[in-house]
């Protein structure tokens, strides 16, 4: 069974457990089951809206919703080079692209609840608010960030940008800091059992790329 | 269960809309339970609020331990409907039934020496599963300032819509000040102690510069991570202003006068 997933999700008949002959998948098939894989969670939340699951307190459960699934998307995304290179997996690196801009979907989503349901476009509070609570500057500055990275994931921009496209897009690295410190300087009391957790998966990942850039 | 002889207070917040029974019941805050707002319904199911004994001593002339049923036979009860702030910027409407902390504080006779009441909630961890986290310095405590308790305003809250607290907000007795942010009214009281210097709270202990002793409503005054000019009533889609001492400022402006809310936020 795990064998059959593996070659099916990889496209590679000799994994760990070498067993041959099972149907392969190409990037092409494996996209559409990472544009539902993405999607579910959103689906999972318009249900909840729609069939009035949500708290007394709708709209902070679409900010929290959407800001948690920003940031482990984001980490989903930041894991497509360690995997490539512990497991010798170079086909999942077609998938990164498609994860990165799902995670600036989810961060739109996560941005635009602040805007339009939490703040109703009042632009007098949401200046105070990038000014004096440094959660949300440095939220948005993770925003700012991802910005740039998403417009030029196109192939056209890859092209034209060479050698330096690379260089823009580790800046995708500063934008992870700045989520997990975003969900440190929110939560309250002296939980910090998310934001712990959340940063020591981008230390792992982090780790096994200095690994790999040191060697 | 059913409050019997609850009579309806004059110092009761009129002409607002009330919160269902199921906002006020499925959306808290009582870290004890676990950190999300849903946590309290969904993890107090094993919490027993009977047999419950609140011991009151300190400064006081008649310190002691007095049964749920000592109180609720001593003292009438009232429901007082009052709006609840939440520092975390949202609100509600919430009638309460309960009765007046001054005429418990009446019975204990605080002494000339009294200044403060010190509050402790109780600290199960069998019972209570978020009290396996070092969210807060647990047991929670609260604090008031004496003449804060003995206002005519600040109650003991057994009920709420004419019945007996669930456990999730704050069974079987628990303090309700309408005029300070949510978490001064402390859940569950197992002790109230009368002091001579201001008492220790655990929000306090745990960021001093976000939660000052006093925390009474102020829109003026932003808490570091969220302004406090605006609220969002439960229910409501727009945000609305909030009010100076929320909304009680006839009643008790007094008691701060010449007090600079600022510094003693």
């Amino acid at each position: 069974m795990t064998a059959a997933l593996w070659a099916v999700v990889t496209g590679r008949t000799d994994g760990p457990l070498g067993e041959r002959s099972l149907p392969s998948m190409t990037p092409r098939q494996a996209k559409p089951i990472i544009w539902l894989l993405c999607l579910t969670p959103l689906a999972w939340l318009v249900y909840r809206v729609v069939s009035g699951r949500l708290s007394a307190n709708p709209i902070d459960d679409i900010t929290d919703f959407t800001g948690q699934w920003s940031l482990r998307l984001l980490l989903v995304s930041l894991s497509v080079t360690p995997i490539r290179r512990l497991a010798g997996w170079n086909g999942i690196i077609q998938w990164r692209r498609l994860l990165g801009l799902f995670t600036f979907f989810y961060v739109c989503l996560h941005l635009s609840t602040y805007v339009v349901l939490d703040q109703f476009f009042d632009p007098t509070s949401i200046v105070a608010d990038i000014a004096k609570r440094r959660y949300i500057t440095v939220g948005l500055t993770g925003f700012l960030i991802l910005l740039p990275l998403a417009i030029t994931s196109t192939t056209g921009w890859i092209r034209r940008l060479g050698r330096r496209w690379q260089r823009l897009h580790r800046f995708v690295y500063l934008a992870a800091v700045c989520g997990v410190i975003h969900l440190l300087w929110i939560v309250k009391g002296d939980d910090l059992r998310e934001p712990a957790l959340y940063g020591s998966i981008l230390a792992v990942l982090m780790a096994i790329r200095a690994y790999y850039w040191t060697r | 269960a059913a409050l019997a002889n609850v009579r309806k207070s004059p110092l009761s917040t009129t002409g607002e809309k009330l919160n269902p029974l199921e906002d006020i019941t499925s959306y808290n805050n009582y870290y004890e339970f676990g950190t999300d707002k849903s946590d309290p319904r969904a993890n107090s199911g094993r919490f027993k609020p009977a047999p419950w004994t609140v011991k009151i001593d300190g400064e006081v002339g008649k310190p002691g331990d007095y049964t749920l049923e000592d109180l609720l036979q001593r003292f009438p009860l009232e429901e007082r409907i009052y709006r609840l702030r939440c520092v975390e910027g949202w609100s509600m409407v919430i009638p309460w039934v309960g009765f007046p902390l001054r005429d418990l504080l009446k019975v204990v006779e605080p002494s000339a020496k009294a200044k403060f009441v010190e509050f402790t909630t109780v600290q199960r961890p069998s019972e209570m599963p978020g009290l396996r986290y070092p969210v807060l310095e647990w047991p929670y405590r609260e604090g008031l300032r004496l003449d804060e308790a003995q206002h005519p305003l600040t109650i003991m809250a057994v009920g709420l819509y004419g019945k007996t607290l669930l456990n999730q907000n704050g069974a079987p007795l628990r303090l309700v000040v309408p005029w300070k942010y949510g978490f001064k009214s402390i859940k569950s009281i197992v002790r109230i102690r009368l002091t001579t210097g201001q008492p220790q709270t655990s929000w306090n202990l745990s960021a001093p510069e976000e939660y000052g002793f006093y925390s009474n409503v102020n829109p003026q005054v932003d808490h570091p991570r969220w302004s406090q000019a605006r609220e969002r009533r439960l229910g409501e889609f727009l945000r609305r202003e909030t009010l100076m001492f929320n909304g009680y400022g006839d009643q008790v402006a007094g008691l701060y006068r010449g007090l600079d809310l600022k510094r003693n936020f």
